[in-house]
């Protein structure tokens, strides 16, 4: 042992664990510089390095060990911490002062227990293998994946967080998943009856059995499954494997045989320094039991990390005192939450419910006797409640006049809690306790920049819960410092969309290398500037993109025109103007899909969508759909999408005009126009409104005289209804209105703003856009139809002419020195077509490559 | 870096020639297959250092795409944008700005005449 006789006396620190708690805490003292006089060495009885076992189910959906993995590989290494992985520590022998592990004894002078939990597996008659499988660790997973080959069916027993989890695991391996709980509601701990059965509803909706108050009795061979599991009363259900999540329980054992003081519930006993009944050794995370409890969460795991840490740095620190037990998460995509005295156990507390039975949301709030303050919650379906209910509970912020507002659905004038409204002390973000006056004072200390902000406080970058909030505070106290918030473009261009766009219009340029060279700064510009300026040039001269001087500044779709998927492959969208198609149009898509074994799919603006193609694929395809009639589709630009439409009035007993033909006429206007986002239209024939024209960008609705125009709605993530303009426009004044509207858009809006975040940031709002537009207040009116009209003549199908010119023709190459696809792309059969191979999926793909 | 150390280094390295200057596109990338390898080549006539290269590979997508990225100039360093998640990486150390995690390997390459060639 010479290398250790070489350290000089430092203190032997040992962590027995290394999960996430365990973890945190070598990040916390390396943090606090202890490592300067500490001799740290970790064991961890897993393969693997800390990893996040909060996002374990993602192991199933794309994610491999490295993502899940925590922290940089060579942190440890870099600071000198010796990680013996796959070593479980067996015995501490307290009198020499050692811990023993297979491979030998190393003694300590302090000791951190952070060895978690374990599942629970209650004592049921039955075989093991598939029967007896639990959700904890990474190799856990893997036994799952294996009893999950050849299997149809699988059972999770449990049906709180942890259970719901490993059920969407199940689903996620292509089983159909069944949930079988002891207590008559799901996640009994969290939610409350009503809140349980909204849950209930919605992990139905999903395909997920849920068997609520059954305990298994024994598990024997089943006649159409592996398996049969025997419930009280006669019932019982058949599967191929079973996950039991029935609860965990603090790995307690090694403090157990040293004789530490044990919990009577489990856990190893801790007073507030996490210290354990022998002073030398201190206890955190779910293996310790802090005045009777034990905490199943990361957050208080963080949290006795964090003061311990402090404490052995010889900082000033905090005593743990319990934890919040309030919990955010998305459970098989059903938002829960629990905040607070949730049961509403306080004495003298009262609640108010909102039930909405046809959406299966739930959401309670519990108040105290006086009225005066929140004391929990509980919601289901919707969580963006939580971070302000939250903020209630946790500082005791006075209920607004009436507290029903807090639950009640948003836009019916909720009060939400604006960021000013916070106190200092008011948590952020919880995984890392970071507050709103730590924030302030990283701006009072000079951050000026959201990701700077981030890296300094930590704040967001555990869960990202708080991103939203963490914002909001951020831009708030900017503002309130006087600190103009910086618009540039980027680095390259101290200018504003708009600003460019004058600039390209008042100068006529139309190069990126002029306007660079004239009012920009630096080389090169960047993946901010060049799609920017790409599109500005494009709205304003409508040149083919793909001209040698402009592909370098397209996006990455437009410049191979086409929308890249997630496996680098490509898909094709033709245009199909109206949604109106010819079947010979239809049967030449379908014969060049299976040509080139494409996946089909109608999208949502009644067109063709063909997955799967690779980049040398493109012109072959194009060439065959222009050959029968089609154009370019313009899926892939921030450009005219579609143009949706009813049948009309030619076939629908009920329509006044005819719909389909003021589609075409729209779509074929407009196609091709680049603007600062998408934009998606839509015509109905009359009133009842069957093109859903009033969540478009430009909705077109047929009256008994006319149309009616909408304006700026939009669906996505935060759908926005269209608002009425103009009423009973003839067909000229409608497209004359268009033509204004549009091109007032593009010369005004920020770069990437779809008209509906335009329009409400727009000073003066709806009026002030119809004084413009309808009532020519700025004298703007013939002007931005001229402009209009000059894009419109300019068309060309970008397609055709890439094809027309070897030149361009050039880049769709995989790979400029070989003929042959990229190996690397894989695809599997699923319903009769195929789909790129998910990377849970890939080792069972053949390694061996294909040859054409 | 000295320059004459960096010749030195790649010298003692195979060069192969993988296509000519006529296949790059000026200001943007193509690929190119080196054995089992898949290397994007950047071309940027007029800067000092024309030509750059590195794995096609993305790390944060697992796909072969890193060649059909934006490329352009953060804080003085050229970089190419992944396409499909947007992340940096330099063309100088293949190093990604947002997360010092991911790494792409950076190949020599040089131009003999009108071919590219690629140090194996």
């Amino acid at each position: 042992m010479s290398a250790q006789a070489t350290i000089e006396q430092r203190e032997r620190l040992i962590i027995v664990g290394n999960g996430m708690v365990g973890h945190h805490c070598v990040e916390q003292l390396i943090e606090r510089g202890a490592l300067a006089r500490l001799d740290l060495r970790v064991f961890g009885e897993e393969r693997q390095r800390a990893y996040d076992r909060v996002h374990l189910s993602e192991y199933f959906s794309g994610s491999d060990a490295e993502t899940l993995a925590l922290g940089d590989a060579q942190l440890y290494a870099e600071h000198g911490v010796r990680l013996h992985l796959a070593e479980a520590v067996v015995e501490i022998d307290r009198e020499a002062g050692e811990v023993v592990t297979a491979q030998g004894r190393y003694p300590f002078d302090r000791l951190i227990l952070a060895t978690g939990s374990y599942p629970f597996v209650p004592p049921i008659p039955g075989p093991d293998g598939a029967a007896r499988l639990v959700y904890r660790t990474l190799d856990d997973l893997d036994a799952i994946r294996a009893a999950a080959y050849g299997a149809q069916r699988g059972v999770v027993i449990g049906g709180g967080l942890l259970g719901l989890e490993a059920a969407n695991a199940l689903k996620s391996l292509g089983l159909e998943a069944h949930v079988v709980e002891f207590a008559p509601r799901l996640m009994p701990v969290q939610l409350d009856a009503e809140g349980g059965a909204a849950l209930r509803a919605q992990i139905e909706a999903l395909g997920v059995g849920v068997h609520l108050s059954r305990a298994t009795q024994s598990i024997v061979e089943g006649r159409d499954f592996r398996y049969r599991m025997n419930f009280d009363g006669e019932q019982f259900l058949e599967t191929d494997l079973i996950v039991f999540s029935a609860g965990i329980r603090p790995q307690d054992s090694l403090g157990r045989s040293c004789g530490l003081e044990i919990a009577p519930r489990g856990g190893v006993v801790i007073d507030g320094e996490c210290r354990t009944s022998d002073p030398r050794i201190f206890a955190i995370g779910e293996c310790a039991s802090w005045n009777g409890s034990v905490f199943g969460l990361v957050a208080p795991g963080y949290s006795m990390a964090r003061n311990l840490a402090s404490a052995l740095s010889g900082e000033p620190f905090e005593a743990f005192a319990g934890a919040d037990m309030s919990t955010k998460l998305k459970l098989l995509g059903v938002d829960v939450g629990s905040i607070g005295d949730a049961h509403a156990a306080t004495p003298g507390a009262r609640s108010y419910r909102f039930i909405d039975e046809a959406g299966s949301a739930y959401r309670r709030l519990v108040i105290d006797a006086e009225g005066k303050r929140v004391l929990g919650a509980v919601l289901v379906g919707d969580n963006s409640y939580y971070d302000t209910l939250l903020q209630y509970v946790q500082n005791a912020i006075a209920l607004p006049a009436d507290p029903a507002g807090l639950i009640l659905p948003l836009g019916s004038a909720a009060p939400a809690l604006g960021a000013d409204a916070l106190p200092d002390a008011a948590t952020i973000c919880s995984c890392h306790n970071v507050s709103k006056g730590a924030i302030c004072a990283a701006i009072d200390g000079g951050c000026s920049d959201l990701a700077q902000l981030k890296g300094q406080t930590k704040a967001c970058t555990g869960c990202g819960g708080c991103a939203a909030l963490l914002k909001q505070v951020f831009e708030h106290e900017l503002s309130a410092r006087g600190v103009a918030v910086d618009k540039s473009l980027c680095e390259h261009f101290a200018f504003t969309r708009q600003e460019l766009y004058a600039l390209v219009r008042v100068e006529g340029i139309t190069t990126f290398e002029d306007l660079h060279a004239c009012h920009g700064r630096g080389q090169l510009g960047c993946d901010v500037c060049k799609p920017t300026v790409g599109s500005i040039l494009a709205s304003c001269w409508n040149q083919p993109i793909m001209d040698a001087a402009l592909v370098p500044l397209q996006d990455t779709n437009d410049t191979f025109m086409a929308n890249m998927q997630k496996n680098g492959t490509y898909s094709v969208v033709p245009r199909i103007p109206g949604g109106e198609i010819t079947p010979d149009k239809l049967i030449v898509i379908g014969q060049v899909a299976k040509k080139y074994d494409l996946y089909t799919k109608i999208t949502g603006g009644q067109r063709i969508d063909l997955f799967g193609a690779q980049l040398h694929e493109l012109p072959e395809i194009w060439s065959e759909l222009i050959a029968a009639g089609f154009e370019t589709g313009h899926a892939y630009g921030k450009s005219t999408r579609t143009v949706k439409s009813c049948v009309g009035s030619t076939w629908c007993r009920y329509g006044v005009q005819d719909s389909v033909a003021m589609a075409l006429t729209l779509e074929d206007r407009y196609k091709g126009l680049r603007s600062p986002h998408k934009l998606k239209f839509a015509v109905s024939g009359c009133t009842r409104e069957c093109a859903e024209a009033q969540s478009k960008d430009i909705g077109v609705i047929a009256t008994e005289k006319g149309w009616n125009l909408y304006v700026c709605g939009n669906g996505g993530m935060r759908p926005r209804h269209a608002e009425l303009f103009a009423t009973d426009l003839d067909d000229a004044g409608l497209i004359r209105t268009i033509d204004r509207v549009l091109m007032f858009y593009i010369r005004t809006a920020d770069k990437l703003q779809r008209t509906s975040v335009w329009r409400e940031q727009l000073e003066g709002g709806l009026d002030y856009l119809k004084a413009v537009i309808l009532g020519d207040s700025l004298g703007l009116g013939a002007e931005l139809e001229a402009q209009m009209q000059q894009v419109v003549d300019r068309y060309e199908c970008e397609w055709a002419n890439a094809l027309k010119d070897p030149e361009k023709l050039k880049r769709f190459r995989t790979f400029v020195n070989d003929h042959r696809p990229d190996p690397a792309i894989h695809f599997v059969k699923e319903r009769g077509q195929r789909r790129p191979v998910g990377n849970a999926e890939l080792h069972l793909i053949p390694t061996t490559e294909e040859v054409l | 870096m000295n320059p004459s150390n960096q010749a030195v280094r790649v010298d003692l390295q195979d060069w192969q020639a993988v296509c000519s200057r006529h296949d790059l596109v000026p200001y943007s990338g193509v690929v190119a297959r080196v054995g089992d390898a898949q290397v994007a080549l950047f071309y940027l006539p007029e800067a000092a250092q024309a030509l750059y290269a590195v794995d096609n590979h993305d790390p944060q997508s697992g796909a072969n795409v890193i060649g059909r990225g934006i490329i352009g100039s953060l804080k003085g360093q050229p970089v190419v944008a992944a396409p499909l998640y947007k992340q940096h990486f330099s063309l100088l150390d293949g190093r990604c700005l947002e997360d010092p995690q991911q790494v792409v390997r950076v190949w020599a390459v040089r131009f003999n005449g009108d071919q590219v060639e690629v140090a194996v």
